[in-house]
């Protein structure tokens, strides 16, 4: 049986590569297969809020890049809700579909995953 | 045991000489390592054009011999590599730049080798951050 992974992205959606590289390792997961997760934690919560207008920063938009997680077979979507509420943001504007995940929760995810990268 | 280990800091980061420090290690201790793959800035450390004072730490070298004497499969990501100017032969020559600054033993390679050496490894190390 395959080894599964748990990415967890931090970082907010432009500071730099670090959100689309998250996200690549997790597409290229789901493009092979392999049972791959997605956590969204701290500043990474940033790249579910919708309506962003990334073009006035010359920036190509990273939500359209998200939308394809499902599609590459990537289902299993988390996001922290500590990080949510710090940053007065809330999942119904999320643009993706994404549990809500309490702290307990949290490890427990961390917990049943055989390896997890952290960007 | 089996070890993949993943770096994505800048050459100049202490968590870059962790990597290598861990890894020597690994080996040193009969442990294998299935690959080393670098990501995001974690590219710069196999470039050949990282020059460092003669009385300071040449870390991209030291990795360079490290892989050469222990045989390690030493692999790049492309698209990392590519957006930060780090190009072996092929790439400069089809992106026409004037410069190639990876050579062997690294190979430039897609996050494909990634997931296949967590899938190998019994444990993915990962160094990133400060």
């Amino acid at each position: 049986m395959s080894k599964s992974l748990l990415i967890i992205s931090r970082q907010a959606p432009w500071s730099g590569p670090s959100a689309r590289e998250a996200l690549d390792i997790a597409l290229a997961g789901g493009a092979f297969d392999l049972p791959v997760g997605m956590l969204f934690l701290d500043d990474g919560v940033f790249q579910l809020s919708g309506a962003q207008q990334p073009a006035s920063l010359q920036q190509k938009d990273l939500s359209a890049n998200l939308q394809a997680l499902p599609m590459f077979g990537v289902e299993a979507l988390y996001v922290s809700q500590r990080s949510l509420e710090e940053r007065g943001l809330h999942q119904s504007s999320s643009s993706l579909a994404v549990e809500l995940l309490n702290d307990t929760a949290l490890t427990a995810l961390i917990d049943r995953y055989d390896q997890v990268i952290t960007l | 045991m089996k070890f993949a280990i993943a770096l994505f800091s800048p050459p100049h980061a202490p968590s870059s000489r962790r990597a290598l420090r861990f890894a020597e290690a690994a080996v040193a201790g009969g442990h294998q390592i299935v690959r080393l793959f670098f990501y995001q800035d974690g590219v710069h450390s196999a470039s050949s054009n990282v020059v460092c004072a003669q009385d300071e730490l040449d870390l991209p070298g030291e990795w360079r011999e490290f892989v050469q004497a222990q045989h390690l499969d030493g692999v790049v990501c492309i698209a990392a590599a590519l957006r930060r100017g780090v190009l072996n032969a092929e790439e400069a020559q089809r992106y026409t730049r004037s410069a190639a600054n990876l050579n062997l033993p690294w190979e430039l390679s897609g996050l494909g080798q990634l997931h296949e050496a967590t899938q190998l490894a019994d444990r993915l190390v990962c160094f990133g951050g400060p």
